[in-house]
């Protein structure tokens, strides 16, 4: 017998019905794969759910050229070992502009880098799904996203047209030019996440572990200085601090925490007592309270 | 900051244990302060984070309705349009676990407009908490909402009396709300009700019972949800497992993967697959951790068949001893979602498991009362009611009623033009006329009568504005064929309205009927071995496309009459569009009823710049063609 606690094995095999779901019913899926805690758990869940066969879409990771060098590591390693089919999609306009998100900030870089670069790989690779790690917890208007969310010809939400999914019988109908964003980790929260990450043994970016790294404290948050494009201010010195990643994202706009959990038991324990949100080291959501649904009318994932 | 060297919070810290789940909604009037009472629960079992709790009493002072305290409303009504408007529109999905239990709170709009929000919720929740306010008692909402629980068949049922501190803590308020719900909701058949007095904006019983209500005995709301027993006995209902996607990674393995809907399925097991019929035995269960040894309901698991079948996308696999229904007539409660009526007629797709399939509302027997669920008389369905309808289908399906089974038993209907979701359905029954009514093989078929006639039947169809030259283009191209030997027949819209159809008016609705009706005699003709040319304004893509499925293969020829509004107008050959914008004439197509240009027409005849004539020959051709 599986030896997943009962919660976990629900959430499981609600994730696995989706992913089936998407597969069946579209004819050009993909999944988005940010390298994170959260894509790991649903690229592992994809494994299971077409298991004996390989996975019947591609990944796509939109790479905005300012993630952790660890990150980029672990990408090749993971899609070498698992022999994944892996599109990376940099948006080539956006580094002929400079934009960067030291200099551009955080809410060009981000249009520019993600949203932007998102919509084209999309448009380029004609896809007509598109499977996302986001989490109803994560944020409040994520609370009603759909599972599955149809978006227009131009990648726009519109909270009005979404539709009811009653009993979990998805409408997966399109017209010509829309296409849906499906979220099978709706329904789990960060700690289900990094409690199935620990119970089924599924690698994870070492940015999430505890270790001494070169941090410049700005703005109220903890920068890991992760490469020499980093323009220190004057009188800033990185100094060599015990800190690890809640979530992960462009080196310039995540802040680490102080941490000594160096193992995912510790890190589940330290979960259990959190004060604060995940997101709280998220940059891109401070501007505003409603930051997030209106990124997402304009087409963020 | 690290939190490893703090105490750890006394509730959502330890591991959610054995019982898994509780999916509930949460329903209420908009002031009996149901966002109020999430935002408690989650705010006391420590699920909102500082920076989160930061962001609240930010919220609280611009937006809040409670003066110096923090509004926890606010922690839920996550769409900017909500927070401006103090409303909740749409489900919320909130998670929060204990050491007992882990929780998934839907929490539906109250508003009767919301009415498919709140349905969304129910269709999977297990218990729903109903708040109502202590000074207030019940209410119509209270009422509706109670209804929508018992038809959705949540069926645990908690009565949060709420604002009891302004209440006075008084006893004999609560005594007196919780005996008029019972009394209520007696006939419902709930498997359990319990009533629990809160005030939700202060914590009394929320979370700890409270000194102030020392005459109740009860447990504090949050204790009652850790404990309440909502398992039916799953594993008592037949096997059933909707196919949703078949496995076939090498030529050696075949499989199907699906969840298990119901029941419980072990290795060596009977199966039939429905609604083919076919029989087999369950020769593996495949999942990545390994083979099992059974299956139960909520498992999403990969089985693989002892023998080779036929089996697809869409099929059920159920239990051989205790199979589904089958059938293409059903009775069902509709819940209607969509943003227009109901039109009874009218072609739409039906999604059931993991099948889609056409499917027709044939009749509106009767609407029903949300409040008390009586029956009300009705001929149209419009957003947010609910009627028993007879749905046909357009090819025979699996299913359980929904009393017995709530995945076989429930479907929605998506309309084929919008692709919306327009309707929830629960299945009552299959109507008899199913199993009983075999269609008349005949000796003598339609090949046979065509070959007789020497010509290939089919159905022209000519579509377009009043006064775009349908009739007269129509009756050239009779002329026409009949002249070359070949057997024709016309429906002209306006004839058949003088005896088939006189019963039928302009209304959407009966437009829908007319179409219908006339597709349905065409095809009766194409069978007889006809060419049957029929002209009618048929503005609606829905109805065209039904007709068109009614045929077979390359026997229906659309033709789009294309003449542009003000052109018609001034033909006007029956002097109607005068009558329409002198507004003695309503649902004039054009005027102040809408025409659906087709988007893909066999043939498009542009009589502003050709002749009739010229444009029936270009018909003709297509007809002698084939």
């Amino acid at each position: 017998m599986p030896s997943l606690p009962i919660h976990l094995r629900q959430l499981e095999a609600e994730s696995i019905g989706i992913l089936r779901e998407v597969a069946a019913a579209f004819e050009r899926p993909v999944m988005l794969y940010s390298i994170g805690k959260d894509s790991s758990a649903m690229l592992h869940l994809a494994r299971k759910a077409f298991f004996p066969g390989r996975l019947p879409f591609p990944l796509l990771h939109v790479d905005t050229t300012w993630k952790f060098r660890d990150m980029i590591t672990f990408r090749d390693r993971t899609a070498r070992d698992l022999g994944l089919d892996l599109i990376v999609h940099v948006n080539q306009e956006g580094v002929r502009a400079g934009v960067d998100p030291f200099r551009s900030g955080s809410a060009v870089h981000t249009r520019v880098m993600k949203t932007e670069a998102l919509k084209q790989a999309l448009e380029q690779h004609r896809f007509d799904a598109a499977i996302g790690g986001a989490r109803r917890d994560e944020e409040r208007s994520r609370a009603k996203e759909r599972v599955f969310s149809l978006r227009s010809a131009s990648h726009g939400w519109e909270p009005r047209r979404q539709r009811p999914e009653p009993w979990r019988l998805f409408n997966t109908r399109l017209a010509p030019g829309e296409s849906m964003r499906v979220f099978p980790l709706s329904n789990w929260t960060e700690r289900d996440v990094w409690e199935y990450v620990r119970a089924e043994g599924i690698p994870v970016v070492p940015l999430y572990f505890a270790a001494e790294r070169p941090v410049v404290e700005r703005d109220g948050m903890l920068l890991v200085v992760d490469d020499d494009r980093f323009p220190l201010r004057p009188g800033e010195v990185p100094r060599m601090r015990r800190v690890r990643f809640r979530t992960l994202g462009c080196y310039p706009l995540t802040g680490a925490i102080e941490s000594d959990a160096t193992t995912l038991d510790a890190i589940v324990a330290e979960m259990r007592a959190a004060t604060t949100s995940e997101r709280q080291g998220r940059l891109i959501d401070a501007d505003e309270t409603a930051s997030m649904e209106r990124k997402k009318r304009e087409g963020y994932f | 900051m690290t939190a490893a060297d703090q105490d750890a919070p006394a509730r959502g810290a330890i591991e959610a244990a054995g019982r898994g789940q509780l999916r509930f909604l949460t329903c209420g009037s908009v002031d009996d302060g149901k966002s109020t009472l999430i935002g408690r629960l989650l705010v006391d079992s420590r699920r909102v984070f500082d920076d989160q709790l930061a962001a609240l009493e930010r919220d609280s002072r611009r937006f809040g309705t409670t003066g110096e305290d923090v509004d926890y409303a606010l922690l839920l009504d996550g769409l900017e349009a909500e927070r401006e408007q103090g409303i909740t529109i749409d489900v919320a999905w909130r998670f929060f676990a204990t050491a007992r239990r882990s929780f998934v709170v839907m929490d539906a709009p109250g508003h009767e407009q919301y009415t498919r929000n709140m349905a969304t919720a129910a269709s999977t929740a297990e218990l729903a908490v109903l708040l109502v306010d202590a000074r207030k008692g019940l209410l119509d909402q209270t009422r509706r909402h109670a209804a929508i629980c018992a038809l959705f068949r949540v069926r645990h049922v908690v009565l949060a009396v709420n604002k009891i501190d302004l209440a006075g803590f008084s006893q004999e308020t609560f005594d007196a709300i919780v005996a008029d719900f019972a009394a209520f909701v007696q006939p419902f058949g709930f498997a359990s009700l319990t009533a629990v007095p809160v005030s939700a904006r202060f914590g009394d019983n929320v979370v700890a019972a409270s000194p102030r209500t020392p005459w109740y005995g009860g447990p504090a709301l949050l204790d009652l949800l850790e404990t309440i027993d909502v398992e039916s006995d799953p594993a008592a209902a037949p096997f059933r497992l909707p196919v949703q996607w078949v496995a076939r990674p090498n030529a050696e393995f075949r499989g199907f993967a699906g969840t298990v809907a119901s029941g419980r399925v072990a290795v060596g097991d009977a199966v039939v697959v429905q609604p083919s019929g076919a029989g087999s035995t369950v020769a593996r269960i495949v999942t990545a951790d390994g083979d099992r040894d059974a299956a139960a309901a909520g498992d999403a698991v990969t089985l693989v068949l002892a023998d080779e079948r036929d089996v697809s996308r869409g099929d059920l696999l159920a239990a051989a001893d205790a199979p589904a229904e089958v059938g293409d007539q059903i009775q069902a409660h509709l819940l209607w979602m969509g943003e227009q009526p109901l039109l009874p007629g009218r072609a739409c797709l039906m999604r059931i498991g993991t099948r889609w399939v056409g499917a027709t509302v044939s009749q509106i027997r009767h609407r029903i009362d949300v409040r008390t669920l009586a029956p009300l008389a009705a001929r149209r369905l419009v957003l947010n009611e609910i009627a028993v309808c007879n749905l046909s289908v357009a090819a025979p399906i699996a299913f359980d009623s929904y009393a017995a089974d709530r995945t076989t038993g429930a479907f929605v209907l998506v309309d084929r033009e919008t692709n919306d979701t327009v309707a929830a359905g629960m299945i009552d029954f299959g109507l008899r006329r199913a199993a009983n009514l075999r269609w008349e093989r005949l000796a003598v078929d339609k090949a046979a009568r065509a070959r007789l006639k020497g010509q290939r039947p089919c159905v022209v169809w000519f579509t377009g504005l009043s006064g775009a030259g349908k009739s007269t283009i129509a009756r050239l191209v009779e002329q026409r064929l009949h002249a070359e030997g070949l057997h024709t027949y016309m429906l002209d819209g306006d004839n058949v309205r003088h005896g088939l159809n006189r019963d039928l008016g302009f209304t959407d609705a009966d437009r829908v009927e007319n179409i219908r009706r006339v597709g349905e005699v065409a095809k009766l003709m194409v069978d007889a071995g006809l060419i049957v040319l029929c002209a009618l304004i048929s503005p609606f893509r829905a109805e065209r496309q039904a007709v068109r499925e009614l045929l077979g293969a390359g026997e229906f020829v659309e033709v789009f009459v294309d003449a542009p509004l003000d052109l018609c107008m001034a033909r006007d050959p029956k002097g109607l569009y005068a009558k329409a914008r002198a507004g003695r004439l309503t649902n004039f197509t054009g005027i102040d009823s809408p025409y659906e240009r087709p988007d893909a027409p066999d043939l498009v005849l542009d009589t502003a710049a050709e002749s009739a004539e010229a444009l029936a020959e270009q018909v003709v051709a297509r007809v002698r063609g084939g």
